[in-house]
Parts: C-alpha cells; structure tokens; sequence
C-alpha cells in the first residue's frame, strides 16, 4: 500500500540533492575541520561554506552562526547560556505557554536553578499579545523566549512586535524558529532577535544538526566544554557530513520557499475547509490567516486522537496528534489547553503537516477516507447523545 | 514499510480494526461507566443477564486504540459467563488475552476490568431492588 506522509512537521524526507552533497563527507572528505592539513582544510572549507548558506537564509553574518544538533539543543543553548551569563544582571525570563518542550523543559530546570518564568497566555487562535510581553517586563528580566510559529497549531507569533519591544527594553530576544526557518521568510534584522534557534530536519536536512544564530556580540556562558569549535561555545568535532547537508538544505529552501509556500497554500486550505465541510462538530485550531502554509490542526469532537491516527494508518495515511494517549502523561497537549480547549477536544485533535511531496491527490485521498473513520469512532463514542 | 503502531500486539490490532460488540443494548440488565473524558479514555459495558449469565454485552469507548481494544476483548471475554466468573477477570487476564500492552497502556486494562465490575454491581442492585 502507498503511504501518504502527511506529518512533515514532525520531520521531513532529506532532499536527493542534500543526500547527494552529504556523501563524500563521510569516506573521502573526511578529514577532522580543526586539522591543519589538506583532508581538514577541505572538510573546514565545506563546513564554512554551508555556515554562509545557513547564515544567508535568514538573513545573518556567518560569524553568527553556531552548528549543534538540532532545534533541542539550540533552544537549551539559548535559554540557559543567556540566564547563566546574565544571572549577576536578573532572574527573570518571559517566555510563551505555547513554546515546544524543548523551551518548556529548560525553563522548569532553569526555575529550580533560582530563575523566575513568565509564561506568557494566547488567545484562542495561539497568538502571543505584545502588550502583554511589555507588561510583563520589570528590573530583572534578562531575557524574551517566543516561538516564531507554532509546530502543533502553526500560529505565526507577532516575532517583529515583541523584538521592538525587547530592543527598546534592552533584553535580550529569542525565537524558536524551527518550524518556520526555511518555510516562511525568516530575516534576523527584521525580526530584531538576538538569538534564533534551527534545526535542519525540518527542511530536508539530516537529522542531528541544527543551529543556533546568536548577534555579533553577545555575551554568553558556553554550552559544551573542551575544544575550540564553534567559537568555543559548543566543543566537540563537527559533524561535517550533517552541517554540509544542511547547508545544501538552506540553499534550496531558500530557492524553493516562494514556489512552494504558493503550491501548498490551496492544497492547505482546501483540507482546512474540506474536513470541516464533511464533518460536523469539528474546527480549526490555530489563526485562520497567520499560519505556516504547511499546517492543518483540526479537533473532532466526541473521537480521541490516538484511535483516529490508528484507523489512518490503516489506510496509509501518517498524521499526528495532540492526544495524551501516545505519551506517559495523560495530559493532552499544554498548546491546545492554553488556547482554551478542553480536555476532550484536545484529546480529539489531528494535525497535518504539509510538505514538499504532497499532492492534491493526497489531500483528496484525506478528504475521501476519513469522514466514515469520524462517523464510525462517533458510533462507538459514549460521549455522542443523540 | 513496518506496521507503525508496533508498539501493539497484532491482537490489539486486530481488534482496534475490528472492534466486536460495539453498541447499546436495548433495556440492558445492568450497565457500567468509568472514566473521564479529561483523561481520555471513557468506557460504557453495557450487559443482559438470564439465569446469573451474561447472554450479552455491547460497549461503547471513546479514547485510545489500547482503550477500544481492551473494551472488545472484555466483552468477548464476559459473554457465556456466569456473574462470578465475569467479576473475577482481572486487568492482568484482559491485557494477556490481548498478548500484551504497553507499558503506558496498561491503565486502559484497568478501566476494562473496573468497567464490567461496574456493569455488574449495576445488575445487582437492581436485583436487590426488585
């Protein structure tokens, strides 16, 4: 059977030509970047070369540009190499109650450390109000953390507002740009952040690398300990094959991202209003117009998550959801709480993410096979009174 | 490509594609609720007794595939049995008729168990009644 991808935000398939540009990295150019002969050169030369095409996608110098893992370990370079550099200056963050785990996570470590966090509400649709960043500010707060756009709900966050605010006040200004870095226009000065967070699986890169973008100048703590790499900020030997691929990744989302993000807004719209068309008591989650073009978040009321990703799956069709019922927790997803769902409609809530393969075929095939999977869950659901 | 839900055995599979006795019965004998939508899983057992039988059973389940499918294979399980034999089965016997669950899952097993216990204590007060 064909499966349709539908969950490109959880991660994208690596582009051909990212594969193609990756593999004399690992057994001809395989030399250590920090070593001073030909085969270092080489690999550093290429490593250089993806940090400007890294740096030129949003915008940046490429003195800015750090290579580590991924978005995780970007977002906790951030959080915690600013707060441990500028604890003598405050101990105040303010951050977003809709961020990604990997902002979440780091902010309870940094609470138990002594810092105090501001997590910031959102309106129904998801979105940060600037009035209330501005609000929350006092004499202690050292940093702004809010995601660019949101990875379940794709909610654009006004990056622009908050950055004008946090330069006025002299705070330092981060994003989580994961979902959107190589997808919607990304452009450092415009945005006005200081620190930026990106990962190259979710825009046909590998796996395990990721950057972080942080201002010419700023000052902060290292976040790995040992050698010389990365500008001292983050030792350890580069993972070459990785950052080269997710150079030649940059380089073509930025070729790519004006013709793909006009593919893909009709076939996103064309779910957005088809499912709820062919299905009664289900809506959008997630703003109707500030939206990443690849996001489709829809709550089915009366049916849980988990049962009706099962049943797609038994027709080929991969999706994601804000259920608990693929977690340890029982807590549905704290984006979709935040946003004022209840329990039973978190639980009930899918998400498709759109990519580069998708067809309107693929929408087609979503539209066709899943109103009998909600109709036949409804059957079953005790929470259905007719 | 592999089955994507490997984390469930091909019985729990089998019966999250094709739940058995899925329903309402019509002036049921007892019938059994647990369970909250906040935690999202919701069971209803719905039994019929004759002569201290269980002759019948439906359920109706919204929550996770573990959850539909330790609701089915309860009813299965409870269908032929005497009271006292429906009320000994276990969470554990559930989960193994199914060849296992998933550690996360494992609370699915305990609604099932608390779900036809319920259903039963259900028929026997309104025995006591009448």
């Amino acid at each position: 059977m064909k499966h349709i991808y539908f969950d490109y935000a959880a991660t994208t398939p690596t582009h051909p030509e990212v594969v193609k540009a990756m593999l004399p990295y690992f057994d001809e150019i395989y030399g250590n970047p920090s070593s001073i002969h030909t085969y270092g050169l080489e690999a550093r030369g290429a490593m250089e070369e993806a940090r400007s095409k890294v740096a030129n996608l949003i915008n940046a110098g490429s003195e800015s540009i750090y290579f580590c893992s991924g978005g995780t370990e970007a977002d906790n370079f951030a959080l915690k190499c600013i707060a441990f550099a500028n604890e003598a200056k405050g101990n105040h963050i303010i951050t977003s109650s809709i961020e990604h785990h990997a902002v979440m996570e780091t902010c309870k470590y940094l609470t138990k450390k002594g810092f105090k966090i501001t997590y910031l509400s959102v309106d129904k649709f998801g979105m940060v109000d600037p009035a209330d960043v501005q609000k929350s500010i006092t004499d202690k707060t050292i940093l702004i953390s809010v995601m660019h756009a949101n990875n379940e709900v794709g909610t654009i966050q006004p990056i622009a507002e908050i950055g004008k605010i946090a330069k006025k006040a002299g705070i330092y200004f981060h994003t989580d740009a994961v979902q959107t870095t190589g997808h919607i226009p990304v452009d450092v000065k415009e945005l006005g952040v200081d620190l930026l967070s990106m990962s190259s699986h979710k825009l046909y890169g590998p796996k395990g690398v990721g950057a972080i973008y942080i201002k010419k100048g700023i000052k902060i703590t290292p976040f790995i300990h040992g050698g010389e790499q990365e500008g001292r900020k983050r030792a350890g030997t580069e993972n070459v094959p990785g950052i080269v691929g997710f150079g030649k990744a940059a380089e073509l989302a930025k070729e790519e991202m004006a013709s793909e993000t006009q593919r893909l807004l009709p076939l996103r719209d064309k779910l957005i209003s088809g499912l709820p068309g062919k299905i009664d008591h289900s809506h959008l989650n997630g703003h109707p117009s500030q939206r990443l073009p690849n996001n489709v978040n829809i709550s089915f009321e009366f049916v849980e998550g988990e049962s009706m990703l099962l049943n797609l799956d038994f027709e080929g069709i991969c999706a994601s959801t804000g259920s608990a019922c693929s977690s340890a927790s029982l807590e549905p997803s704290h984006v979709l709480l935040s946003m004022g769902l209840n329990h039973e409609q978190a639980h009930g809530s899918l998400r498709f993410s759109l990519g580069r393969l998708t067809t309107e075929e693929d929408i087609d095939k979503v539209l066709e096979v899943f109103p009998p999977i909600v109709a036949g869950l409804r059957a079953m659901s005790p929470l259905v009174r007719i | 490509m592999k089955d994507a839900f490997a984390l469930y055995s091909p019985k729990v599979m089998d019966h999250c594609r094709n739940p058995r006795n899925v329903g309402a019965l019509e002036n049921p004998d007892g019938v059994g609720h647990v369970g909250n939508p906040v935690c999202g899983d919701v069971m209803e057992l719905y039994i019929k007794v004759d002569d201290n039988i269980i002759t019948d059973v439906k359920f109706k389940t919204f929550g996770c595939g573990a959850a539909i499918a330790t609701s089915s294979m309860a009813t299965e399980m409870v269908k032929g049995k005497s009271v006292e034999e429906a009320l000994a089965i276990s969470n554990k016997a559930v989960a193994e008729a199914l060849d296992g669950l998933p550690a996360i899952k494992l609370h699915c097993s305990v609604l099932a168990e608390e779900a036809i216990k319920s259903a039963i204590e259900d028929y026997q007060n309104k025995v006591k009644k009448n």
